[in-house]
């Protein structure tokens, strides 16, 4: 990769130079301003950045749940699918035969649980659900997967000190590994 | 990326095969769909129009669509360029209809200088077109778990390949600098789901285009509009569309879609991450399942080969059930990461056979069968599956998937 970075800055190089002759700086495009900036919703990393303020609570979660999600997803996360998919269970499933993905069981970061809620759930109205209660949405779906206990609390803090059971489950590509 | 209800479409495809001058029909001898005088016309025709349409005799040429999905029709088309309106598409979250007057793309992150585009302002930059394939990642899934599609797009058909005009991502990075910290860029959509996916910034540098335009024309809605990402050579799902944000980070996002989706599962348990590239890969459009050979006798074998890590240097296909293969011909010019047109001419004897098409790209690389993708991955990675498609051909001229 490092290599490759060295090569593809490189051929940058090459390519801007032939391609605009001297100037590289086209002076398209503005400044945004910090209002701009805050329009646009930062992501949420594995490492907690870009959580914003605010907690919830398992039992806080089941109320938004069962208000919002359980329609498509089950009241117990078990799934509808197609289009909603089981949310909760097969922990210890993935060498099997028949391995349940869910987001207890493979998802390797309780932060992706969160940016994916805030961005896009509920399916019908992504966007509209709180800081809290996507902390509190994420708490109860930790919770029905034994992840976290029942009281935990899930803030900015909390959460990304997740170990999510799967977090070690993910290899590089090695393709070509056929040929 | 499921299958779609195909009943409505199998009718049509029963319809075609009896000689009604589309699709499977074109394979019959010119002389069995003659028995009516040819026709030309006595009256004075349609006035110019201001945005074409098709003849009335090709509306069944169409996507094969559920509420989330259209299959590209491989099987009715000709050459390497798939229509705007017949590439496939892949809905996540509906088909947003976007004002390109009030479309801006952001690039913030660990940029020297944050920067907003307007469309204006990404039209007024150096631009490139390039034609490239495009292929969702779960593309013939059911190929490898033992279901297979029973026409060229059933099995394959999340597959389509046009030309993108737009500006290099390169440009736009050397606009906005990149820190030294800078190895991933997180592309996010403006669909209401936001979807996102990271992409080493090495591949941005290389070849990423955000593009504004296929096939000559703006975008169409369901490609993206305004404004979309073309990764060449990559899973389609990291193709963002209507693109709104690049934010470049030191690490990958880490977003569901490329962790609880898009990563392949392997027997062991472990399943591989950021398996971007889609390798080589062909198939055969006709003949094909779904449509009947009008007795022995000459028929063109065409289809279609394509391969992500580059261009495709030959393709082979075999008539008697992988016993002998013999080289086609391939449609120049050959375009690097873009579908390659093959064809061989094929006198059927009458028997029944299987028939299949493999091929190898510039890396050396040869597409691999069904058995080898399975030993190697299993059968619960059906992501990036590109095995041998191979058809049946009855004595009685149907064709069927093997």
């Amino acid at each position: 990769m490092r290599r490759l970075t060295f090569l593809g800055l490189a051929c940058l190089g090459v390519f801007v130079t032939s391609l605009h002759g001297q100037q590289k700086q086209l002076g398209l495009g503005h400044t945004p301003s910090m209002q701009e900036l805050r329009e646009w919703k930062s992501t949420v990393l594995p490492d907690g950045s870009g959580l914003p303020p605010g907690s919830g609570t398992p039992a806080q979660g089941k109320r938004v749940y069962l208000d919002k999600c359980s329609a498509c997803h089950g009241d117990q996360g078990q799934g509808n699918e197609p289009p909603a998919p089981q949310l909760v269970g097969g922990i210890g499933t993935l060498a099997s035969s028949s391995p349940i993905r869910t987001v207890g069981s493979y998802w390797p970061y309780a932060t992706t649980v969160w940016d994916f809620i805030r961005r896009a759930m509920p399916y019908s109205r992504p966007g509209t659900l709180t800081a809290d209660e996507t902390y509190a949405v994420t708490a109860y779906l930790l919770s029905l997967n034994k992840i976290i206990p029942r009281n935990a609390v899930m803030d900015q803090k909390t959460l990304p000190a997740i170990r999510m059971p799967n977090r070690d489950g993910f290899v590089p590509d090695p393709r070509p590994d056929v040929r | 990326m499921r299958p779609a209800d195909t009943r409505h479409k199998l009718s049509r495809r029963q319809l075609l095969s009896s000689a009604t001058g589309l699709g499977a029909a074109a394979l019959l001898p010119r002389n069995a769909s003659a028995q009516q005088p040819p026709e030309a016309s006595n009256e004075l025709g349609l006035p110019a129009r201001p945005y074409g349409f098709r003849s009335p005799f090709e509306k069944d040429v169409v996507r094969l669509v559920d509420s989330g999905s259209g299959r590209t029709p491989l099987q009715d088309l000709q050459g390497i360029i798939t229509p705007s309106a017949l590439h496939y598409e892949i809905l996540h979250f509906g088909m947003p209809i976007i004002n390109p007057a009030h479309h801006e793309l952001l690039i913030d992150g660990l940029v020297e200088r944050p920067l907003i585009f307007t469309m204006k302002d990404l039209e007024r930059m150096p631009a490139v077109s390039r034609i490239h394939f495009l292929e969702c990642a779960g593309n013939s899934w059911r190929e490898q778990v033992g279901n297979p599609g029973n026409t060229p797009e059933e099995s394959h058909g999340l597959l389509s390949c046009t030309e993108w005009t737009g500006v290099p991502l390169a440009v736009l990075l050397e606009q906005t600098g990149l820190k030294p910290s800078a190895r991933w860029i997180l592309a996010e959509g403006a669909d209401v789901g936001r979807l996102a996916r990271s992409l080493p910034v090495e591949k941005a540098l290389d070849d990423i285009i955000v593009a504004y335009a296929q096939n000559g024309e703006a975008l169409r809605p369901e490609q993206g509009y305004p404004v979309r990402l073309i990764v060449p050579g990559w899973e389609g799902n990291v193709n963002v569309k209507w693109l709104h944000r690049l934010e470049v980070l030191d690490q990958p996002a880490m977003t569901a879609w490329e962790t609880g989706h898009y990563t392949d599962l392997l027997p062991s348990g472990k399943a591989r991450q950021f398996t971007f590239v889609m390798e080589a890969k062909s198939v055969i459009v006709r003949p094909a399942g779904g449509q009947r050979l009008d007795g022995s006798g000459v028929y063109e074998l065409t289809g279609l080969a394509w391969s992500g890590r580059g261009k495709i240097s030959g393709v082979e296909v075999t008539v008697d059930g992988g016993r002998s293969w013999q080289k086609a011909e391939l449609q120049e010019p050959i375009h690097t990461k873009a579908f390659t047109r093959f064809r061989w001419t094929w006198n059927w004897s009458g028997v029944e056979t299987t028939i299949a098409s493999r091929c190898t790209d510039e890396t050396g690389y040869r597409q691999p069968t069904r058995e080898q993708i399975i030993a190697a991955r299993g059968l619960n990675a059906t992501d990036h599956y590109n095995g041998i498609k191979w058809w049946r051909v009855r004595t009685d001229g149907q064709i069927t998937h093997a």
